[in-house]
């Protein structure tokens, strides 16, 4: 029997490519594992890419990554959707990533995910929006939800003169930390009592639905005077529709923003001020604080201290989480000092 | 074979004309969308009878209608076009870029822009399915993703906002003549152009023949592939375009600008009468469909209905409209069937 060499040859080197293959990836897997304490790896995991908001807050990680010497990664899906992220999740188990930073598009749905990477003995934080907490070891607060809602509440009752409809712009519907602000600030208007909360609508986090929704709302509300966004995405498709509108300066805008999206429409007027957190140092947190996981000084216990370089000290609280500090607000004063 | 069995018409063309448009499958939707305006307007006369809403309700559907008329140029051939939604991504991007790069560049360079953009993606497309002859469904599944993946690789997490387009062209996106919005004048012209193509020309008319069956076509010496191709290139066009108009009208684009109204484009074409397997529809049918779709979506709230429920509504319009197609397209087999049989 007469051997095809030209196919032998083939499946030689195809045989050769894979065993050599093979032999990188074991050659990485004992490297990395095998370095105690050495390399840290943290691996940034946003609701999607394309969001401006995890850009600025994933580049703070990136930062706070290098001052510590480790090595700094990012995925994510391309849109926000509940169980987008596990793929992913699942990759950076199986690579032994040491650390991942995650902002939860679903509170459960990310679970068996991150409990199977935490079982491979990946340091799970969650920032921005949390999960469960049985399924991670800390959670990155931006700010406390108490603070967030009040802050938004205080700035439309400022605007409008504590009286008048106001209707909400959220994200999506089953967004964690939308719906958490939105009960809070429910809770916040019942000092106001002049104003009356008639609607609360979803854009899903996306330019042109939030822009239809925001036209549907003046429509529906003719004596609307405010109108509180807590979405990034959400507030600058509002403003787009309000700049083009009769209702520009009778119906005021604000919510959460970055002062990026939110420039032009404070210099024409549309928006006076509007809240937000620093979305740097939040990633710059959360990076710390998994470096800290990483290296064992902390187990996310209540009361475990830990220092994340430039932003001080900082403690963990009750269920695993970790404050920044109060919201900040922009507006016509200050919004040049910032590019994010 | 002897007798003739066509004689010309002994009624006047205005009877026929009216007599064609009461028979025509549009006029169902056209009565949906009335309704529609009416119970809203009722309902709130600001929807339609102030500055905003009027300008809102022309306004809205221009994007949807130049993606509606350039699926149905593709789903009358028997084909579909899933990546016009990535397209419109990338225009809209593209002419941030180029905004960037030169905030005082011509909206007309932009237009030609992003239609040329697009017209290369149609044309990709057109290819793939007229050489491979692979399903298009298949194939612009497949650019879908791989032109969002690389719009989002090129991307990354950089964003278009406000800043970034020139003050000209925001206008653009709201401008008004005779309190009609420009993108929508800009819209009806390539509806009517299109529309007129497909009823009188010979290519237009090709396109029918092609769609009803291929192999007919084929057999007869049409020249499949290239009308193919054309219709391709020409709903790749129309989508970026669409992009263009989306930047104009949002001021703002990302990687994920356009993701999901690639399935809106071939609802409002199959809301509008056009058999999703080719050869029979109209231009007029899909751009009322587009516009249905859009002002549906903004009556809603205005009707009370929760907005949870919108998907459901505008599924159980499409599944409605089928089924009146399946009714309609019994009824006139049964007709031709009698008459056969009377002759």
């Amino acid at each position: 029997m007469r051997i095809n060499s030209k196919r032998f040859a083939a499946g030689a080197a195809l045989a050769l490519v894979a065993s050599l293959g093979l032999a990188a990836c074991g050659s990485d897997d004992n490297g990395s594992g095998g370095g105690d304490g050495g390399d840290i790896t943290v691996t940034f995991l946003p609701k999607n890419l394309g969001n401006p908001y995890f850009d600025t807050s994933d580049a703070g990680g990136e930062k706070a990554v290098k001052e510590f010497g480790g090595t700094y990664d990012e995925v994510g899906p391309d849109t926000a959707g509940p169980d987008a992220q596990v793929s992913f999740i699942d990759t950076a188990a199986a690579q032994g990533i040491k650390g991942l930073v995650v902002s939860a598009n679903d509170p459960t749905a990310l679970c068996d995910s991150l409990d199977a990477a935490r079982d491979a003995g990946t340091k799970v934080v969650t920032f921005d929006s949390d999960t469960d907490a049985e399924c991670r070891d800390l959670f990155i607060n931006q700010a406390t939800s108490e603070g967030i809602a009040k802050v938004q509440v205080d700035m439309i009752a400022e605007q409008i003169g504590d009286a008048g409809e106001i209707a909400i712009l959220s994200a999506a519907a089953n967004a964690t930390n939308q719906n958490a602000w939105i009960k809070l600030m429910e809770e916040e208007l019942k000092s106001h009592p002049d104003i009356k909360l008639v609607d609360t609508v979803y854009g899903d986090d996306d330019d042109q639905t939030s822009f239809d929704k925001t036209a549907a709302l003046l429509a529906d509300h003719p004596n609307l005077k405010g109108i509180i966004s807590p979405t990034t995405v959400g507030i600058s498709a509002a403003a787009r529709y309000l700049s083009t509108s009769k209702s520009k300066g009778k119906v005021f805008l604000t919510g959460l923003g970055t002062p990026n999206q939110m420039r032009d429409y404070v210099k024409d007027g549309t928006v006076k001020e509007f809240a937000l957190w620093n979305p740097a140092d939040l990633g710059y947190l959360a990076a710390y604080a998994t470096k800290a996981l990483v290296d064992g000084d902390i187990t996310g216990a209540e009361g475990d201290k830990f220092t994340a370089g430039d932003l001080g000290e900082f403690t963990v609280g009750e269920n695993g989480s970790v404050l920044l500090g109060d919201p900040y607000r922009f507006n016509a004063e200050n919004i040049d000092d910032f590019d994010f | 074979m002897s007798t003739a069995t066509l004689h010309p018409s002994q009624e006047s063309a205005a009877t026929r004309v009216v007599q064609t448009l009461l028979r025509s499958r549009e006029l169902a939707i056209v009565i949906v969308l009335a309704l529609i305006l009416v119970v809203a307007t009722t309902r709130r006369s600001s929807f339609v009878f102030s500055a905003d809403g009027w300008r809102d309700t022309l306004l809205a559907p221009s994007i949807l209608l130049l993606l509606a008329v350039g699926q149905m140029v593709v789903v009358v051939t028997r084909n579909v076009d899933l990546s016009v939604g990535s397209t419109l991504g990338i225009t809209a991007y593209a002419t941030g870029k180029i905004f960037v790069s030169n905030p005082e560049t011509s909206v007309l360079v932009v237009f030609a822009a992003g239609l040329a953009l697009g017209a290369v993606v149609g044309a990709l497309n057109g290819l793939l399915v007229t050489v491979f002859k692979v399903p298009a469904l298949v194939i612009t599944l497949g650019t879908m993703y791989v032109l969002r993946g690389a719009l989002t690789h090129e991307v990354g997490s950089d964003r278009m906002t406000a800043g970034d387009y020139p003050a000209h062209f925001e206008k653009l996106g709201n401008q008004q003549v005779l309190t009609i919005p420009v993108l929508t004048i800009i819209a009806l012209v390539v509806v009517a152009l299109v529309g007129y193509y497909l009823h009188t020309a010979r290519g237009g008319r090709e396109l029918y023949a092609i769609g009803s069956d291929p192999d007919a076509a084929d057999l007869y010496g049409l020249p499949s592939g290239r009308r193919v191709l054309g219709a391709f290139v020409l709903c790749g066009a129309l989508a970026g375009l669409a992009g263009v108009f989306s930047a104009a009208r949002y001021a703002t684009a990302f990687s994920g600008t356009g993701s999901g109204i690639e399935l809106q484009a071939v609802a409002a074409v199959v809301i509008g009468g056009v058999a999703i397997f080719g050869g029979s529809g109209t231009v007029w049918g899909a751009a009322i469909g587009a516009f249905l779709l859009v002002t549906i979506n903004r009556a809603l709230p205005i009707l009370g209905i929760s907005e949870f429920w919108q998907g459901a509504v505008v599924g159980a319009l499409i599944i409605g409209s089928i089924v009146l197609d399946r009714v309609l397209s019994i009824r006139r087999t049964h007709k031709l069937v009698e008459a056969r049989d009377h002759a």
